[in-house]
């Protein structure tokens, strides 16, 4: 069984359609990267695969359970108790961070798995230390997000989604706002995922690492999957706009 | 009358001062919460009420308001207004304060990055601890230069209830002054005044400096 499995999702906005019909299912230990232009609907499919947009049509299930379908012409959802189970067995991290700029970086790691999981405190915080020391972070626990580097910030946001125990974790351009060498901090932090099997869907403009890194890549353009399979076939591909896409990049 | 014993009366009247200046910020600070749900409620004719309400706290004049307050029950209904005084003062500013507390509220709780939000979601808040945990601590850093700003004019304007023949340090100073013909009451209240906005304004730095552990 799939762990994620959206089928023929529609999105508009306005009027103006950013995702026409796309299908994809991810399945457990895979990992996912989605490329192409600003624009193409990369975003946005994330956005719906991860519940903060609704969809306009199509479905969304998480290990075979559906998390939202079309009734009547409008999205609906399961029962809350088994939506907000759906709903931990995923975690996001931003292009932007997001963190509260109120909590230390260890509170906010530990304070949703507390507050919302209704975890032990002792054992979260443990937890919590081990996964900082595994990001290199161990003597910024205290720190509060604005003492800390972009980098820093983005594997505190990392730490954070880990520290829920999802099943999957969804990026969205997590190294957009950092600049090269920081980008590679989160890179590896990426790649030390990859190596424990940790499902990823990432949305990313880093061609190479997407190449190194995917199972599979998906390239969206203009809202629909324009080339899909193994990141050697889709590098490889004869769609002209793929080309044109990879040649642009080469190009700078 | 020596200038003892007019510091005297000034300081009793000052005790009045306060009381309306206490009471007045610990209803209007918590209703101006109240007041910012009404006003952004989903539900059309609350939102429409409130905005109708927030228009006209701060359209007319805090006196005027007073005024009403205080003579509208027995104009209208020959209500005996004998011991209602104190009542109508701190009806008439905490809900003038509410209003514009509301939309100091509005303004900061707007100024929250939607990130947050949508941070909150996927890690499982409720919109209730969305609110309390992650929102509203934020939300009272930011919206503290202007409430400081709020709480100062609120010192000064507790001498508008003298419209009501209220005996406070503002209605004591006046009734010295006239009866000696000297100014020098004035000069004390206003010093008094002074003094206690100077404090309100260090009180409120204090606080913010406390709320400098973040940015």
């Amino acid at each position: 069984m799939s762990l994620l499995e959206m089928k023929h999702i529609k999105k508009e906005f306005g009027g103006v359609p950013v995702i026409k019909d796309i299908s994809l299912s991810v399945e457990q230990g895979e990992i996912l990267a989605i490329i192409g232009p600003s624009g193409s609907g990369k975003s946005t499919l994330l956005r719906c695969a991860t519940m903060l947009e609704v969809i306009g049509g199509g479905e969304i299930a998480y290990l075979g359970q559906k998390a939202e379908w079309m009734e009547n012409g409008k999205p609906v959802f399961p029962k809350k108790q088994e939506l907000k189970k759906i709903q931990s067995y995923f975690g996001l991290v931003f292009q932007n961070f997001n963190l509260f700029p109120h909590f230390s970086v260890i509170k906010n790691i530990t304070d949703a798995p507390i507050r919302v999981q209704n975890r032990n405190k002792e054992e979260v915080y443990e937890e919590a230390k081990k996964i900082l020391e595994k990001m290199g972070l161990a003597d910024n626990a205290d720190a509060y997000p604005y003492q800390l580097s972009g980098g820093q910030q983005q594997r505190v946001s990392i730490a954070r989604a880990l520290a829920m125990k999802p099943k999957m974790l969804f990026f969205d351009e997590p190294t957009s706002a950092l600049d090269p060498e920081l980008t590679g901090e989160i890179l590896k932090v990426i790649k030390d995922l990859a190596a424990e099997h940790m499902t990823m869907v990432i949305v990313t403009h880093e061609m190479n690492f997407a190449r190194n890194v995917a199972d599979k890549i998906i390239f969206m353009d203009k809202g629909v999957i324009a080339v899909e399979g193994t990141p050697k076939e889709v590098f490889s591909s004869e769609n002209t706009r793929m080309q044109e896409f990879l040649g642009k990049l080469s190009a700078e | 009358m020596s200038f003892d014993v007019m510091l005297r009366q000034l300081t009793i009247g000052f005790g009045q001062t306060c009381l309306i200046f206490f009471m007045t910020l610990l209803f209007s600070l918590p209703l101006g919460m109240v007041v910012y749900f009404g006003r952004v409620s989903r539900i059309r004719p609350v939102s429409w009420i409130v905005k109708i309400y927030i228009s006209i706290m701060r359209g007319t004049p805090l006196m005027l308001q007073l005024l009403v307050w205080y003579f509208a029950p027995y104009y209208l209904w020959g209500m005996n207004i004998g011991g209602y005084k104190l009542t109508a003062i701190l009806l008439g500013c905490s809900l003038n304060y509410a209003a514009y507390f509301a939309e100091i509220y509005r303004s900061g709780i707007e100024s929250i990055p939607k990130g947050q939000y949508e941070a909150a979601a996927l890690l499982g808040y409720s919109r209730q601890q969305t609110f309390f945990r992650i929102v509203l601590p934020q939300v009272v850093k930011i919206v503290l230069p202007s409430v400081t700003n709020e709480v100062i004019t609120l010192v000064k304007d507790t001498s508008l209830v003298y419209s009501l023949s209220y005996i406070e340090m503002f209605a004591v100073a006046k009734q010295i002054a006239a009866a000696q013909t000297t100014v020098v009451p004035f000069f004390i209240a206003g010093v008094f005044y002074y003094i206690f906005n100077y404090a309100v304004a260090w009180g409120m730095e204090m606080f913010e400096k406390k709320m400098d552990y973040y940015q």
